[in-house]
């Protein structure tokens, strides 16, 4: 292409831009970035999938229409302050920050600086919220995890002695694993095997199972993404070894890979604030429309995702916020909006926030052939 | 009976580990260049199979033929695009290209195939033999014996075969080969397609016993197997496999007995330790260059 073409062209571009941005809009627009490509691809699409179906049903209402546009990041960071910025030339008013927590760490820093109000579905790290008065999270907070995890095996007298494997280049299991042990020390829980592994060394697990299998562990607990996962539960059963697992919310897609044999992982606990067979009408609508758009069942990040947008909606309905106003107005209605307002989803009921984190009670979940069901 | 079990887990990593290396030792011999895209090419062959027995119901011999068929071609075809150009260049643009290689073919099989874990169906079952308290799976057995094998059979055509000794020929003098009347960009491709073939058996040998498959399934092991060549003393077809052997089971001793957050820490020193004191490896040849 010739450079005086090439030029007319970008002018061009950049009135449409302008001209995009200048026009009024009677829709508000709600973007956010994930893994919608890659190896977190299943989270990524999960979150984007359960946006738009939020979406499409508060439109069909009526009343203010919402515009929602989902950008790849690939879990990268840079990626993500990539998409981040083509969201914000695209106009997005509302963020829904980014799904995992690597990107979002990034982004969270441009939703505090550009003053765009983000709410995260599903990146737990603490980062994501630690030092900004703009960005809530959705899902529980690593550190929570842990003691959630602590607090349900003592209280539901899962077994006494416990052997904990985890990923020590990796924030979001150590994140986990730190609080996870402090809880169980106060709570008198054993942990009688505590062993790592690292990025690059998560092939063979034979030493960690031997281990905790040695120590008589008859739970192990598990803060890890469901890759190596489903690699330790394959090795555990070779080795004839069978605990209880428990796992946390990157337990959570197990299932859904291809190849993945269903009954290594049957009795397998998990912790997530999101039961898919739960009679609660809300849920078994949102789960029965899943199913038809996308032919599987929601796992916890649709459903994180899926409330982002209802709380995100609700809340902006009670400041009043309007389509045209800016990025940075309705930012500063739905601040003050958050410190009172009170959320029932399908991830819990009567959710608040403080400094950015949820307050809500976990569910405990175990695997039966190949599907989750609820425990409580 | 805990330092039995933790030395067969270490023995089976370790003839992966040793099948990886011989194909690293085998283009280096050879070629006297570093295939960084040997791990890569592991990836390929795993893939190969694991498509051909799950989405076309493929028997795994088929799968396994397929996929040394698809590896020993495209390592002529990378051989061939990517390296023979730079026969003459100096060997760092050799060793850069590979490496984009590596990174060509990762991120072509991660637009191909989605970067999406894959359970890789073990090609033998998950049968096991118990020995008293002791539990060895077929996985571990086949590994062993298909190492032992390879080495044994590249030692038998190395040492044997006209082709065999046209590869030894121009490992020495590429040169005075060419004078003797050997083939030898021909000979560097027949290389190459060996140490593909090989990777491609490798492949299905790690994802049976390590099912998961990703993308960079290969790179890890890649690189272990890379450090287990020159270990073992690159280019020596026997070094390749003892040190791959040695790495395996160092590093789940080191992971058993000493800690599981050290134990690439204490490889790793191993290495170093014994590159000190024998500079060319374990088996390696010293080569005095005369000046």
């Amino acid at each position: 292409m010739n450079k005086k073409l090439f030029s007319v062209v970008l002018a061009v571009l950049m009135m449409a831009v302008c001209v995009s941005g200048v026009m009024a809009q009677d829709t508000i627009k709600i973007g956010g970035t994930g893994p919608l490509t890659g190896g977190a691809a299943i989270y990524g699409n999960a979150v984007a999938n359960a946006a738009a179906i939020a979406i499409d049903e508060i439109n069909a209402l009526g009343g203010q229409q919402y515009e929602l546009r989902y950008e790849d990041d690939a879990h990268d960071a840079e990626k993500a302050v990539n998409a981040f910025n083509a969201l914000l030339d695209w106009g997005m008013q509302v963020s829904m920050s980014s799904v995992t927590s690597k990107p979002a760490e990034a982004t969270s820093e441009l939703n505090m600086e550009e003053r765009v109000f983000g709410m995260t579905p599903s990146a737990s790290s603490t980062a994501v919220i630690e030092g900004k008065d703009n960005v809530l999270q959705m899902c529980f907070t690593d550190p929570n995890q842990g003691s959630a995890s602590a607090a349900y095996i003592a209280n539901n007298d899962l077994a006494d002695k416990v052997a904990v494997i985890w990923k020590n280049d990796d924030v979001y299991s150590k994140g986990i694993y730190d609080t996870f042990m402090a809880e169980a020390e106060e709570l008198g829980l054993e942990v009688v095997s505590d062993t790592t592994f690292s990025d690059g060394n998560d092939t063979d697990f034979s030493v960690q199972i031997a281990d905790a299998q040695e120590k008589g562990a008859e739970l192990v607990f598990l803060p890890m993404y469901y890759t190596p996962a489903s690699l330790i539960l394959a090795q555990a059963d070779a080795a004839g070894y069978d605990p209880i697992f428990f796992g946390v919310d990157g337990m959570d897609g197990i299932l859904t890979m291809e190849g993945f044999d269903a009954s290594l992982a049957e009795g397998v606990i998990l912790l997530t604030p999101f039961n898919a067979d739960s009679e609660d009408e809300k849920t078994a609508a949102f789960v029965a429309k899943y199913l038809e758009l996308y032919g599987e069942i929601p796992n916890q990040f649709a459903a994180d995702g899926y409330d982002v947008v209802y709380a995100l909606v609700g809340a902006m309905e009670e400041a009043g916020v309007t389509a045209d106003m800016s990025a940075e107005e309705i930012n500063d209605a739905l601040i003050e909006t958050f410190e009172t307002f009170t959320f029932d989803g399908v991830t819990g009921e009567n959710m608040t926030w403080s400094d950015g984190a949820v307050n809500k009670d976990p569910k405990g979940m175990i695997i039966q052939d190949g599907a989750y069901v609820g425990l409580d | 009976m805990r330092f039995l079990s933790f030395l067969i887990s270490g023995l089976s990593l370790g003839s992966i580990y040793a099948i990886i290396a011989l194909g690293y030792t085998m283009v280096y011999g050879i070629a006297k260049m570093l295939n960084f895209a040997h791990g890569d090419v592991i990836m390929v062959g795993s893939y190969i199979c694991f498509f051909a027995m799950m989405r076309y119901n493929l028997p795994p011999v088929v799968g396994v033929l397929l996929a040394v068929i698809v590896c020993t071609v495209l390592g002529m075809v990378i051989e061939r695009a990517a390296y023979k150009p730079l026969r003459q260049a100096p060997s760092l643009a050799v060793l850069i290209t590979a490496i984009g290689v590596s990174y060509f073919l990762q991120n072509a099989a991660q637009l191909l195939w989605t970067s999406s874990p894959k359970v890789f169906p073990s090609i033998i079952g998950n049968g096991k033999i118990q020995l008293g308290e002791l539990t060895i799976s077929h996985v571990t057995l086949l590994t062993v014996v298909v190492c032992l094998v390879i080495m044994f059979a590249l030692t038998w055509f190395t040492g044997n075969t006209k082709m065999g000794k046209a590869m030894r020929a121009c490992s020495e003098d590429k040169g005075a080969a060419q004078l003797m009347g050997i083939d030898v960009n021909g000979t560097i491709s027949m290389t190459f397609a060996i140490g593909s073939g090989l990777a491609a058996i490798a492949g299905v040998l790690l994802c049976s016993a390590y099912p998961t498959l990703v993308p960079t399934t290969g790179s890890m092991p890649g690189i272990k197997a890379f450090t287990a060549a020159v270990f073992g003393g690159i280019g020596s077809i026997p070094g390749a496999f003892l040190g791959g052997l040695l790495l395996g089971v160092i590093e789940t001793f080191a992971k058993a007995y000493i800690s599981t957050q050290l134990s690439d820490a204490v490889v790793f020193s191993v290495l170093i330790i014994v590159l000190l004191v024998r500079p060319a490896g374990l088996l390696g040849k010293v080569i005095n260059e005369k000046v």
